[in-house]
């Protein structure tokens, strides 16, 4: 017989090898499990069908332009922090077609695409991803047109948050107020704990989707001394972040520093390579693709990812409005810190340091910021 | 009603702030004049000793072009001022005036204020600002028209 | 005549807002030798059309792309659909090319207006800059058929050249039955031409209009819109009653894609309509 469902605001103990079970357990109700896995040289997020494809004793170590996986000491399967992907690759996909649509001499009707997509159960997602998923539920869900795509493949999904209990050489999540502790926006919520010879995953239930899935694994009420360590273990993650951004006023003293040399220099280094918006979990741009086949009389029309820093990207007749490396990453950081704020009332950015880590020259958008305001305050210094 | 020059004078804004004396001395430097549609006012490379208020009408600033023939370059309507060639030597015309409906408008003895402009420099400042914000609006609309911003860019 | 259709945008029942609706071409006329005029029917015969001056569709040529085109026909038209385009790109040119009976996808209205039902008493200058004419013809309809709420309407328009006069008939037809004032000039004359030539900014200074009690409405490339703006500034219209519309690359009009975006503001549904003084602090600004 199954043992009783915990109490929805209790916390329950599960040992490391029990997240097979979990994994299982989601399985079994229909879900594909995406989970963190190891492949190229990183920590990508990908279908898991076991524990066994976590990334066991595993951990990154990130800079500006550098990410280098690196063997832990122990074996704790969460202990890392954040890989090139972003989970919005599974409910904004890279590539998707919209309709196909046939012609017969010139008349042409329209297939509308059937929006079937699997349930998918995410495994590790981080307080930050989860600030980001939000984020894009606004862009997507919460305008006057909501993207039946994005809306199908978010209703089902199931989300096991982590907690972070290590910061990142580029993580800034403090900073943005999205982190490291998920608060809400998951099913369930795990916290690693591994201190002295104790290795156990703290599980917090958030829904009852969380409650029915967890039911399903025999666990052990947690004792205060494990709640209050895993406490512990956040808050001090807490206070090691690799980064860190003032965001008082940040909004403001942009629009203010339009025409700040600051963008001159960063534009001298930035490549316009796009690695920032591709690995970026709240960059949304998209284009649209239409094409037809040899006869020309199937056509199909597909959305892909875009970045703001192509040539084309605000192409109109005549030519492109921002050519010029500089105007692209004022775009860039401006929409991501400062327009952002007034289009969908949050900031943009999350603080997970994925696109200082993935530049290939280091660019960083803390340090940019900090060099904007400190121009205005040797400013004032002067007088 | 007919209109004093000098009401029609003060009433412009070309001329609005002008001390009193001044606009005196300018209002007998002017003249009513009415020229029918189709005139030259004057030529390219006349003597310029005269310019215009245009107070109704239209007359096309003219340039010889010669495989085109007498090329419109821009027109100047009621309420604006033709003319500032007079203004900086050699005095004369850079283009030709010709009219394209009948037109009533003031005539300036410009030569007469050159001379006076030199004795008094006062005048000659209130004048010659004034001069200038028209060139600058014309130099403005030419630069504009340059562009072709209504032309094809590939 | 009815009062302005107060449409929200028309519901489809099209579950994706990203797929078309079929119209078919009636007519494809030649407006001047780089501009054509689309006549559209919809393939749904049932289908009504409705539309606020200054909107937008998305149009669609098959196989080849899509494109944002202001809608230019009278909004008090409910069965067709009226487009003028230029042919300055891919889809505009494949577009060009099509004939009566073909069918194109349309998506929209989409976008904000020109103020149409606020503005009763004011005088309305309307200042088109070249193919800008086209997004403002749908609001000159409206004035011309609710004239009496309206003391004076003029109309300034600047064209390249006379051969590139827009809709010359209608504006023509509608100055001689209305109270409408148009003037007209273009950057380069033309033998016979006895015109006003040179740009539209000069006759914003001089257009008999009260700037304490009018509405502006401008529309053209950029830079046509900022030298006209300084001028009615300068007579004194205040920013709040100046309207302009911009163009941005778009690829969904939902707001989505960011293509379109232009500072915080999303050019498909914040705009292509902006109130001056929402967006003064972009307006002008290189690059943004």
């Amino acid at each position: 017989m199954p043992p009783k469902a915990p109490r929805c605001n209790g916390h329950v103990l599960l040992s490391p090898s029990q997240i097979g079970l979990l994994i299982e357990a989601l399985k079994r109700h229909g879900y594909e499990v995406i989970g963190p896995t190891i492949r190229d040289g990183a920590i990508l997020y990908d279908q898991v069908s076991s524990v066994e494809d976590l990334p066991k004793g595993w951990t990154d170590e990130q800079e500006g332009g550098r990410y280098k996986l690196k063997r832990r000491s122990d074996d704790a399967l969460f202990g890392y922090t954040v890989g090139p992907h972003a989970w919005k690759k599974f409910l904004f996909p890279a590539s998707a077609r919209l309709w196909k649509a046939q012609r017969t001499n010139g008349h042409f009707r329209i297939l509308p695409e059937e929006q079937k997509s699997p349930k998918l159960a995410f495994l590790g997602v981080r307080a930050c991803e989860l600030h980001a998923i939000g984020i894009q539920d606004k862009v997507f869900l919460q305008g006057t047109f909501a993207d039946p795509s994005y809306k199908s493949r978010r209703t089902d999904i199931f989300v096991a948050a982590v907690n972070c209990a290590q910061a990142g050489g580029t993580c800034f999540c403090d900073s943005m107020g999205t982190g490291p502790k998920a608060n809400s926006g998951y099913d369930l919520s795990l916290t690693e704990v591994l201190h002295d010879s104790q290795h156990f995953v703290l599980a917090h239930v958030g829904t009852k989707a969380g409650a029915e899935i967890l039911g399903e694994i025999p666990t052990q009420p947690a004792g205060e001394a494990e709640i209050a360590l895993a406490e512990a273990l956040v808050e001090e993650t807490a206070r090691h972040m690799g980064r860190s951004v003032e965001t008082d006023g940040l909004k403001e003293l942009l629009y203010r520093n339009l025409e700040n040399v600051r963008w001159e220099a960063v534009a001298d280094r930035c490549l316009s390579c796009a690695n920032c918006t591709m690995v970026c979990p709240t960059c949304f741009c998209s284009t649209v693709e239409d094409v037809t086949d040899l006869s020309g009389q199937q056509a199909e029309r597909l959305r892909k990812w875009d970045s703001c820093f192509t040539t084309d990207f605000s192409y109109i007749h005549g030519g492109s409005l921002r050519a010029t490396p500089r105007s692209k990453y004022r775009q860039w950081m401006m929409h991501k810190l400062a327009y952002w704020i007034d289009q969908f009332g949050t900031s943009g950015c999350v603080g997970c340091g994925r696109c200082i880590t993935w530049c290939p020259v280091g660019i960083d958008l803390t340090e940019e910021a900090r060099a904007i305001r400190d121009t205005e305050s040797s400013v004032s210094n002067l007088v | 009603m007919i209109l004093s020059l000098e009401s029609i004078i003060k009433a412009h804004p070309f001329f609005a702030d002008m001390p009193e004396k001044h606009l005196e001395f300018i209002t007998s430097c002017a003249k009513n004049v009415a020229f029918p549609e189709r005139f030259t006012i004057f030529h390219e490379g006349d003597p310029a000793n005269e310019f215009y208020f245009i107070r109704e009408g239209l007359v096309s600033v003219e340039l010889l072009v010669p495989s085109r023939g007498a090329t419109t370059v821009q027109t100047v309507a009621e309420g604006e001022i033709l003319g500032w060639s007079w203004v900086s030597p050699p005095y004369r015309w850079h283009f030709t005036a010709r009219t394209q409906q009948r037109t009533r408008a003031l005539v300036f003895d410009a030569k007469c204020l050159r001379t006076k402009c030199e004795e008094d420099h006062d005048l000659g400042y209130e004048v010659l600002s004034r001069f200038v914000s028209v060139i600058s609006a014309r130099l403005d609309a030419t630069r504009l028209q340059l562009l072709d911003i209504y032309g094809r860019h590939n | 005549m009815a009062a302005i259709i107060e449409p929200e945008i028309v519901e489809r029942t099209l579950i994706d807002p990203m797929v078309p609706e079929l119209f078919r071409i009636e007519r494809l006329k030649r407006e001047t030798e780089d501009t054509f005029t689309l006549d559209l029917v919809p393939q749904e015969e049932s289908m009504k059309i409705s539309f606020l001056p200054g909107q937008f569709n998305m149009l669609y040529v098959f196989g080849v792309g899509e494109v944002p085109i202001s809608i230019s026909g009278d909004p008090y038209e409910t069965s067709r659909l009226e487009h003028t385009t230029r042919r300055v790109g891919v889809v505009t040119k494949a577009m060009g090319r099509l004939k009566p009976g073909d069918s194109i996808g349309i998506r929209g209205p989409y976008g904000s207006h020109w103020p149409v039902t606020e503005e009763d008493g004011r005088d309305f200058v309307v200042i088109a800059g070249g193919i800008g004419l086209a997004p403002l013809r749908p609001v000159l309809y409206h004035l011309m058929a609710q004239r009496e709420k309206y003391k004076k309407v003029v109309l300034l328009y600047g064209a390249r050249t006379p051969e590139e006069i827009l809709y010359k008939r209608q504006l023509e037809r509608w100055r001689g039955k209305f109270d409408l004032e148009v003037q007209v000039t273009v950057d380069r004359g033309a033998s016979g031409w006895r015109g006003n030539v040179g740009v539209v900014t000069p006759l914003v200074a001089r257009a008999p209009f009260n700037p304490s009690n009018t509405v502006a409405l401008v529309c053209g490339p950029e830079i046509m819109m900022r030298f006209a703006v300084m001028e009615l500034q300068k007579r004194g219209v205040p920013p709040e009653r100046t309207y302009i519309s911009m163009e941005r690359n778009m690829k969904c009009a939902l707001g989505y894609c960011g293509h379109c975006q232009w500072g915080p503001t999303f050019v498909c549904k914040d705009g292509p309509v902006f109130r001056l003084d929402r967006i003064l602090p972009i307006f002008g600004k290189g690059e943004i």
